[in-house]
C-alpha cells in the first residue's frame, strides 16, 4: 500500500531543508519597530505626532543649551558673548548666574565664612540616614560613611581654620566610619545624636545647650527604668513629664553655669540668615522625621475603641486635612502670637516646621490607619491570644505589618511634605524656589533671567523627590515577604 | 459549683482605675479630657488677654464696612465702593473658577495621559511616563511661576500691535499680530479672548446678591431641552428595537435634537462674538484674561493631571485579564468589552482617589498668592487683613471656609463609596 502511495505521489521530500533566517520584517530592529510603534493606523499617527513633539522641543532646546555661557557677570554680557560667538539672533543659557550665585542657592544669607556648618551637617545627615535606611547592611553603610568622610575630607583639610578642630573632625569622622564598618548595627546609635549636633553646627552658640537638652532625654529614659514597676503607661509618662520638666527648668540654667566654666561653642547665626536649599533640607528633614511618629499615634488613637480620643484624633485629622498648607502657615506667622501667652516669641523657622510637621502627621495619620484597617482581624486576635498588651501587640505583631503595607503612601506623603517647603516662601522665608530666584531676578544683572534658576531648581527638587520614591520601591521589594 | 471564671466578689478599689482595663480607659479619658479642657482654656485666655493689649476685639463687623479696594477679576460686581464681604465674595468666586476649570481640565489630561501610558506604542508610553515623572516631583509652585513669568515676560506690550498709518503705507507688518484668525491677543498684561455677545440681549435678573444673565439661562435651558429630547428619541428607538429587532436610524435625528436648540436660540437671541480693540494704551473689550489666572489654571491642571493620569492607569490595571477574557468568550467587541466590563469595574477604583485629587487641586488654588491672584487669600486674606488689621477673625473665616469646601466635597467621596460598595451577603 504505502509503496504505492509513494510512486503515485507526484513529489516526496526525502532530506530536511536547512533552516532560513526569520523574513526580514519578523526580526531585529523592523520587527520592534513594527510591533512597537506601527502597529496599526492609530499607533502609527500617534508615533508621527510624538516624533514631531519631540522634534519641536529638542530644537528648540538644543541650540540654547549649546550655546550655554559660564562665564559672564550679568545677562547682558551672556547676550553679548552668545551673539559674539554665534551671530545675531542666537539664543542660549546663561549659566553663569549659576556660578555666581550658587551660594544663595544653597545656603541663602548664611555668613559666607561659615559655610563649612551647613556643608558638615549636611554631609553627616547621609551618615545618620544609612544606618536607618539600610540597617545592619555594613556594605552600604560603609560605602556611604566612607564616601561622606573622603569628601568632607577634601572639602575641608584645606580650609583654614583651628588645628584641633581639624583633629577633631577628622577623627570623628574616622571614628564613623570604622564603626560602619566593624559594627554596622551600632552605627544607628549616631542617628539620635545627629539632630542636637545639627542644631549646634546650624544655629551654632554654646556647645552645651543641645548637650544638656539631649541629657533630657536620659533624664526621662532613667525616670522610665526607675518607674518601670508601675506599668508601661504610668512610666512612660513619668519619664515624658521627667523630660519636660528637666528641659523647661532644668537644662538652660545648667548649660549656662557649665559655659561659664567651659566655653566652647561656635558663633551665632540667627534664623532669618537661612535660605535656599539649606532651608528646604532643614524644615523637611525635621518635618519628615517628626511627622511619622506624630502620624502613627494619630492614627492608633482615630481608631482607639475610647470614644473621646477618637472624636479628638478624628477632629484634629479631619480639620487639618480639610485647609491648604498656606492657611496653617500663614497661622503660625500672624496667629501664634495671640494665642500664645503675651510676650512669647519663638523662632520662625522653628513654627514653620512645626506646622508643616502636623499638617504632614494628619496625612501620614490616614495613610497609616489604611494600612492598619488593611491588616486581617486573625492578626490582632493572635496577638490577643498570645497575651500581648497593646503596646506590645501594636509593637511586635501590628505595625511592622501595617507600616509595610503603608510604604508607598507614606512616602508619597514625604515627597508632598518636601515639595511643599516651597511655600514657606509665603510667609517671608528665603525658600530656594520664590525667595533666592526672586532675589537674583530682582538684581540689575540678571534682571530678566527665568530658564536658568527654574530649571536648576527643578533639578535639585526631581533628584529628591525621585530618590525618595525609587527608595520606597526597593524597599517595598526587600519587604516583600510573599511569592518569593 | 464554683467555676474558675467566677468574677471575684471584692468591691471596687481605687486601684482598679490603673490596673483594671474596664476601669482604665475611663481613667484615661477623664485625664485626656480635662487636659484638653485646660489647653484650650489656656489658648482662649492667651488671646482674650493678647487681643486686650492691642485693644482689639472679636468681631466679623468689617464684612460690612467699605472695603475701598478695586479686584482686577470679577465674575459679579463689584467696586471700590462694595463691602468687605462682597470682596469676600468675589474672592471665593475667583476661588472657585480656577477650581471648576482646573478639575476639568485636570481630568481630561490626566485621563489621556493615563491611558496613552498603557498605550502598546514604546514612544508615546514612555513620553507620558517622563511627563507624570516630571510633574509628580517638582513643587507645583516652580510650574504656576514659571508659567506666569514666562507669560509676562516673553509676550509683546499692546502697543506691538499698534497699526499706524505710516506702516500701512510702508507696507510693514506690526510687531505682533493676534493668533487664530484674530481673535485671540496675548499682551504682557493679559491675554483677550472673544466675548459673546448679543444684539437681542433679554437681560438680566437680579437675584439680591449678584446678576444673572437671561440670555446664558436660555442657553443652558436649550441644550437641556436638546438632551432631553434625544433621550426620549433613544428610548423610543429602543422600544421599537425590541418590538421589531429593527433599530431605526436615529444618528441625524440625534444631531438636529442637540444641536438644534442651541443654534437657534443663539441665532433668536442675535449672538456675535465681541473682539477685544486697541484704544489707546491697551485692548478693550472682549474678556480679559488675567496671566495669574492663567498660570495658576495651567500649573494646577498639568500638575494634579499627573497624579490623576496614575490613578487612572492603577485603575484600568486593577481590571484583571481574566474579566477582558470572559467578555470576548461571550463575544463581545473590543468596545463594548471597555464600555461594560472594564469601565465599570476601573471606575469603581479610580473615583474615589480622583474626587481627591479634587480636593488637593482646590486646596491648591491658595497657592494664588505667589502670583497675586485675588482668591479668597488675596481678598479675605490679603487686602482686607491688611486694612482692617483683623488677623484672627479672617485667618478663623478664610479656614473655615476652606474646610466647609473640603468637607463638601469629602462627602461627595463618602456617598459615592456607599453607593458603589460591593453589595456582600
Amino acid at each position: 500500500m504505502s509503496d504505492q502511495t509513494n510512486a503515485s505521489a507526484p513529489f516526496v521530500r526525502r532530506e530536511m531543508i536547512a533552516e532560513q533566517p526569520a523574513p526580514a520584517s519578523e526580526a531585529g530592529v523592523v520587527k520592534w519597530l513594527r510591533e512597537n510603534l506601527f502597529s496599526g493606523p492609530v499607533n502609527t499617527i500617534l508615533t508621527l505626532i510624538g516624533l514631531t513633539v519631540i522634534y519641536y522641543m529638542v530644537s528648540s532646546a538644543w541650540p540654547w543649551f549649546r550655546h550655554s555661557v559660564w562665564n559672564a557677570s550679568s545677562l547682558h554680557e551672556c547676550k553679548e558673548i552668545v551673539t559674539s560667538n554665534y551671530g545675531e539672533g542666537a539664543v542660549g543659557a546663561c549659566w553663569a548666574m549659576l556660578r555666581e550665585r550658587w551660594h544663595q542657592f544653597l545656603f541663602g544669607f548664611y555668613p559666607p565664612e561659615e559655610y563649612w556648618r551647613p556643608t558638615f551637617a549636611f554631609g553627616l545627615l547621609f551618615v545618620a540616614l544609612a544606618p536607618v535606611l539600610y540597617f545592619g547592611n555594613r556594605k552600604t553603610c560603609s560605602v556611604v560613611v566612607g564616601t561622606v568622610a573622603v569628601l568632607l575630607l577634601v572639602y575641608f583639610l584645606p580650609h583654614e581654620g583651628h588645628p584641633v578642630a581639624k583633629f577633631v573632625a577628622a577623627a570623628s569622622l574616622a571614628a564613623l566610619g570604622a564603626l560602619a564598618w566593624f559594627a554596622p548595627k551600632r552605627l544607628l546609635w549616631f542617628t539620635p545624636l545627629y539632630p542636637a549636633l545639627t542644631f549646634w553646627l546650624l544655629w551654632g552658640g554654646s556647645v552645651w545647650t543641645p548637650v544638656f537638652a539631649l541629657a533630657g532625654v536620659a533624664v526621662g529614659v532613667l525616670a522610665y527604668r526607675l518607674a518601670g514597676s508601675l506599668g508601661t503607661v504610668m512610666a512612660t509618662s513619668i519619664g515624658f513629664l521627667a523630660t519636660v520638666l528637666w528641659w523647661l527648668f532644668l537644662s538652660g540654667s545648667v548649660a549656662a553655669q557649665v559655659n561659664g566654666l567651659l566655653p566652647i561653642g561656635l558663633e551665632h547665626v540667627d534664623s532669618d540668615r537661612f535660605g535656599g536649599f539649606l532651608l528646604a533640607v532643614v524644615i523637611g528633614v525635621t518635618a519628615i522625621s517628626g511627622s511619622l511618629p506624630l502620624g502613627i499615634l494619630l492614627a492608633l488613637g482615630r481608631r482607639s475603641d475610647m470614644f473621646l480620643i477618637k472624636s479628638l484624633c478624628v477632629g484634629f485629622i479631619e480639620a487639618i486635612r480639610g485647609v491648604p498648607l498656606i492657611t496653617l502657615l500663614f497661622t503660625a506667622s500672624l496667629l501664634l502670637n495671640y494665642f500664645l501667652p503675651p510676650g512669647t516669641t519663638f523662632d520662625i523657622i522653628l513654627r514653620v516646621i512645626i506646622m508643616v510637621t502636623i499638617f504632614a502627621a494628619a496625612y501620614l495619620a490616614e495613610v497609616v490607619r489604611g494600612g492598619l484597617a488593611a491588616l486581617p482581624r486573625g492578626q490582632y486576635e493572635a496577638a490577643d491570644a498570645l497575651g500581648l498588651d497593646y503596646w506590645k501587640a501594636q509593637r511586635l505583631i501590628v505595625m511592622p505589618q501595617a507600616l509595610k503595607i503603608s510604604i508607598p503612601g507614606i512616602v508619597s506623603v514625604f515627597i508632598g511634605l518636601f515639595k511643599d517647603t516651597t511655600l514657606v516662601s509665603l510667609v517671608g522665608l528665603m525658600d530656594p524656589l520664590r525667595g533666592v530666584t526672586q532675589v537674583v531676578r530682582s538684581d540689575i544683572a540678571w534682571k530678566g533671567i527665568y530658564w536658568e534658576p527654574y530649571i536648576f531648581v527643578g533639578a535639585i527638587f526631581f533628584a529628591f523627590c525621585f530618590g525618595m520614591s525609587r527608595y520606597s520601591m526597593y524597599l517595598e521589594q526587600k519587604l516583600k515577604r510573599e511569592h518569593r | 459549683m464554683a467555676t474558675a471564671s467566677d468574677a471575684p466578689k471584692a468591691g471596687f478599689r481605687p486601684s482598679m482605675l490603673i490596673y483594671d482595663t474596664r476601669y482604665r480607659s475611663i481613667t484615661i479619658q477623664v485625664f485626656v479630657l480635662i487636659l484638653f479642657v485646660l489647653g484650650l482654656v489656656w489658648l482662649l485666655d492667651n488671646t482674650a488677654k493678647n487681643l486686650a493689649a492691642v485693644d482689639k476685639d472679636f468681631n466679623f463687623g468689617f464684612l460690612w464696612t467699605r472695603a475701598g479696594y478695586d479686584i482686577n477679576q470679577r465674575l459679579v460686581e463689584y467696586t471700590n465702593d462694595s463691602t468687605h464681604g462682597r470682596a469676600l465674595l468675589i474672592g471665593i468666586l475667583n476661588t472657585l473658577l480656577v477650581a471648576v476649570l482646573g478639575c476639568i481640565l485636570a481630568t481630561v489630561v490626566g485621563v489621556l495621559a493615563g491611558i496613552l501610558r498603557l498605550s502598546r506604542n514604546w514612544l508615546i508610553s514612555r513620553m507620558m511616563t517622563v511627563y507624570v515623572e516630571i510633574f509628580r516631583n517638582i513643587p507645583v509652585l516652580l510650574w504656576i511661576l514659571l508659567i506666569f513669568v514666562i507669560l509676562t515676560e516673553t509676550t509683546p506690550s499692546p502697543r506691538d500691535f499698534r497699526v499706524t498709518d505710516e506702516m500701512i503705507a510702508a507696507g510693514e507688518a506690526p510687531k505682533a499680530s493676534p493668533f487664530f484668525f484674530d481673535s485671540i491677543v496675548i499682551t504682557n498684561r493679559s491675554a483677550v479672548i472673544p466675548e459673546p455677545l448679543f444684539t437681542r440681549s433679554l437681560g438680566n435678573i437680579d437675584i439680591g446678591i449678584f446678576l444673572i444673565s437671561i440670555d446664558l439661562l436660555a442657553f443652558l435651558a436649550a441644550i437641556a431641552a436638546g438632551v432631553f429630547a434625544n433621550r426620549a428619541l433613544v428610548r423610543h428607538a429602543q422600544r421599537v428595537q425590541e418590538a421589531t429587532g429593527i433599530r431605526p436610524v436615529t444618528w441625524w435625528k440625534s444631531i438636529l435634537l442637540i444641536l438644534g436648540p442651541p443654534i437657534l436660540t443663539l441665532y433668536a437671541l442675535g449672538f456675535y462674538l465681541g473682539y477685544g480693540e486697541l484704544a489707546g494704551f491697551n485692548f478693550v473689550g472682549g474678556i480679559q484674561v488675567l496671566h495669574s489666572f492663567t498660570a495658576l489654571w495651567l500649573a494646577l491642571s498639568l500638575y494634579t493631571g499627573a497624579f490623576i493620569a496614575e490613578n487612572v492607569r492603577a485603575g484600568i490595571l486593577s481590571v484583571s485579564k481574566g474579566q477582558t477574557e470572559a467578555a470576548s468568550a461571550l463575544g463581545l467587541r473590543p468596545g463594548r468589552t471597555m464600555r461594560l466590563v472594564i469601565l465599570p469595574q476601573a471606575l469603581r477604583v479610580i473615583i474615589p482617589p480622583l474626587i481627591s485629587q479634587y480636593l488637593n487641586l482646590t486646596k491648591n488654588t491658595s497657592l494664588a498668592a505667589a502670583v497675586s491672584y485675588m482668591d479668597i487669600k488675596g481678598t479675605l486674606g490679603g487686602i482686607t487683613m491688611n486694612q482692617t488689621g483683623r488677623e484672627l477673625e479672617c485667618m478663623l473665616l478664610m479656614m473655615l471656609i476652606y474646610l466647609v469646601l473640603s468637607l463638601m466635597i469629602s462627602t461627595v467621596i463618602n456617598i459615592y463609596n456607599h453607593a458603589i460598595r460591593l453589595k456582600e451577603r
